[in-house]
């Protein structure tokens, strides 16, 4: 297994948020998270990737057969961890071009390498767009695909989208769809695929492009449901997350 | 007119001999040694000094091979050890003890923006002109019409242990003139202890346009009274950047510009980054006296360890149609840092515009983790934000200023 979760309780500013939670997810794997609106799906999110105000208080947190539960975030990220953020803040004199050149391990006097430059490109960034501060008066679809460019200059092993496609018109989601592609391997044959993932979304409008291969459903802090992503979703479309709660035996 | 103000000078610097300024700690002028004009030998090229010192002038924005400059004066204590006035037909650079003897008009400039008897730094600046014929500092003009892009670079050097350097600049840009300058402030590797005062009146007629850029780099105990005023006429332009990331004893200044002339425009920007000890004391007064003036104050203070920043703006409309903003931005980085944020408007008008905004806080949290999560360790993430948040855009510098400033910034904000 590249990453797996144990157990896992956690609070955030003395408050329990996340219980008895159990998640495996193998090399080469997507898996979605769906659940309503404060059931924990960021919480769970922030505690895999380590920041500080999320405190496990039971079980562990494994990523390559390591025990990364007490690890910083950097520390984290520098194993292959990976995220893209719903809303990240905006921070002002760093530039989306010194980021990019940090995540991809470059030399920070040296111009942005010609892979980097290629891929601002086919994210429709030009060339000016990366001196800005990052996401600072960024629009919500700038905000995503700069998101998407930072991962693809760090190419983690495992990589976490929140609601990668929120905010983002149409068209821009299947850009947005292909680029979290190459970020699974999905242009791999499934059997060759290496890079894994854990998709945040609410509506599952992203799963209309990018095939997972196992759906999670949070409720109230629990993992009330697991299985085939169609179904599940399916069965959502229909009952709505009620229909989770009541359905313990699709486990 | 000239005798009798001659003896105003004295006699009101007379009385201000132990007339404390109204803020920043009180100095003991006392505590610090006169020195004689002069003391040290000129010197034929700033190539050479020795390499420790150019080093030290080379951090606060002074080039000793004087590229891309109109012109050069150094002061090494109280000696005016070397002045380059031949490098540009559109600026005259000279002491201002030879600008005195050369411009009989010049008197009628001399303690007329900044007051003689306006504290006892000023006065015993004032003192040492008139009893002991102790003319230092720089006169710079920028000639009618003229417009020249590369500055003048000026440095005030203190180079010797104990010492009270004053200094008395003038600078004026005639009518329709551009004119630039960068000028720097630092001490010798050796020196612990020293004073400095400077006294800089500036004048800026109708069109007109002043860049001012001063980087200080002082040592930890020196202290350190600036005292600046700009005059400005119809239609120019001052803008003034002030870059501080050096630990100092005390540091004390209130450059103060009076927008006297219609559409007349002040902008003060400073950076200021206060280390170890430090008190910095640093404002900017814009009094708005004429219609269509406009004044901005932007700062940013960072306070680290036991330092002090007190950061403070005044904007101060008289008449109506002006226009000013003021923005005062600081980070406290330690629990024993501290920041006072004084942002001040005066509105003695109506139908005029004045507006502030001050924030003062910590690092923000979801900052640090931002970065973090891209595999930057906590540490290198926090100085990051520190840097990018005190590397904030000069605006206003010919293009190629622009970039010079923006590496002197660069440079400065790298130890933070």
């Amino acid at each position: 297994m590249l990453l797996e979760i144990e157990n896992l309780a956690v609070e955030v500013a003395g408050k329990k948020v996340l219980k008895n939670i159990n998640l495996s997810i193998g090399e080469g794997e997507t898996h979605v998270l769906l659940g309503p609106n404060g059931a924990g799906k960021s919480t769970l999110f922030l505690t895999i990737l380590g920041f500080p105000q999320y405190k496990v208080v039971q079980g562990s947190i494994k990523f390559k057969g390591q025990d990364i539960t007490e690890l910083t975030t950097a520390e984290r990220v520098q194993l292959g961890i990976g995220v893209s953020f719903q809303t990240p803040p905006s921070i002002r004199g760093v530039s989306v071009r010194d980021l990019l050149k940090i995540e991809s391990h470059q030399d920070m006097d040296e111009d942005l390498n010609p892979r980097m430059k290629e891929l601002a490109d086919q994210l429709k960034f030009s060339d000016e767009f990366l001196d800005r501060d990052v996401n600072y008066g960024f629009s919500g679809g700038e905000v995503k695909r700069s998101e998407i460019l930072q991962l693809l200059a760090q190419m983690p092993d495992f990589t976490m989208f929140d609601e990668p496609d929120s905010g983002v018109d149409i068209e821009n989601v299947e850009l947005i769809a292909s680029e979290i592609g190459t970020l699974l391997d999905k242009d791999k044959p499934q059997g060759s695929r290496k890079r894994s993932g854990l998709l945040i979304t609410h509506l599952g409008y992203i799963l209309n492009f990018v095939s997972a291969d196992k759906a999670h459903v949070l409720i109230d802090g629990v993992i009330s449901c697991s299985g085939n992503p169609t179904e599940i979703l399916e069965d959502i479309r229909k009952n709505g997350f009620n229909g989770c709660v009541e359905c313990a035996q699709c486990l | 007119m000239d005798v009798l103000s001659v003896r105003n000078v004295y006699e009101d610097a007379e009385r201000a001999k132990d007339k404390k300024a109204p803020i920043g700690a009180d100095v003991t002028i006392e505590n610090f040694t006169d020195e004689t004009l002069n003391a040290i030998d000129m010197i034929d090229d700033l190539d050479d000094l020795n390499r420790q010192t150019k080093k030290d002038l080379l951090k606060v924005g002074v080039d000793t091979d004087e590229k891309n400059r109109s012109g050069s004066f150094l002061q090494v204590d109280q000696s005016n050890i070397f002045t380059n006035n031949a490098m540009s037909n559109s600026v005259e650079v000279m002491n201002i003890g030879v600008a005195l003897d050369k411009y009989k008009w010049l008197e009628d400039y001399i303690w007329n923006v900044v007051k003689p008897d306006a504290d006892k730094y000023t006065a015993k600046t004032a003192l040492r002109e008139q009893k002991d014929g102790i003319n230092s500092g720089y006169f710079v003009r920028s000639l009618p019409g003229t417009r020249e892009v590369m500055p003048v670079q000026a440095c005030m050097f203190i180079g010797e242990e104990g010492i009270m350097q004053t200094a008395h600049n003038v600078i004026i840009a005639e009518e329709n003139s551009e004119l630039h300058l960068i000028t720097g402030c630092a001490t010798g590797d050796d020196i612990s202890s020293a004073m400095h005062v400077g006294v800089s009146e500036m004048y800026l007629k109708p069109g007109a346009k002043i860049t001012f850029t001063m980087v200080h780099n002082w040592a930890e105990q020196v202290e350190v009274r600036p005292r600046t005023g700009v005059k400005l006429m119809d239609n120019s332009t001052y803008i003034n950047n002030y870059i501080l990331t050096s630990p100092v004893s005390t540091l004390q200044s209130y450059p103060t510009a009076y927008c006297d002339g219609e559409n007349s425009r002040a902008i003060f920007q400073s950076i200021q980054g206060g280390k170890k000890d430090s008190i910095i004391d640093v404002g900017s007064r814009v009094l708005l006296n004429a219609k269509g003036a406009r004044g901005e104050v932007i700062s940013r203070a960072v306070s680290q360890d036991e330092s002090k920043i007190y950061s403070r703006g005044h904007l101060a409309g008289t008449v109506p149609e002006v226009k000013g903003h003021l923005e005062c931005h600081g980070l406290v980085l330690d629990d024993d840092s501290f920041i006072y944020a004084v942002p001040e408007l005066e509105a003695s008008s109506a139908n005029l515009e004045m507006s502030h905004e001050a924030a003062v806080g910590k690092i923000s949290e979801d900052e640090i983790n931002y970065l973090t999560s891209r595999g930057i360790s906590e540490e290198d993430a926090e100085s990051m934000i520190v840097r990018g948040f005190l590397n904030m855009d000069i605006t206003g510098l010919p293009d190629e200023l622009a970039e010079q400033t923006q590496n002197m910034i660069d440079m400065s904000v790298e130890g933070m």
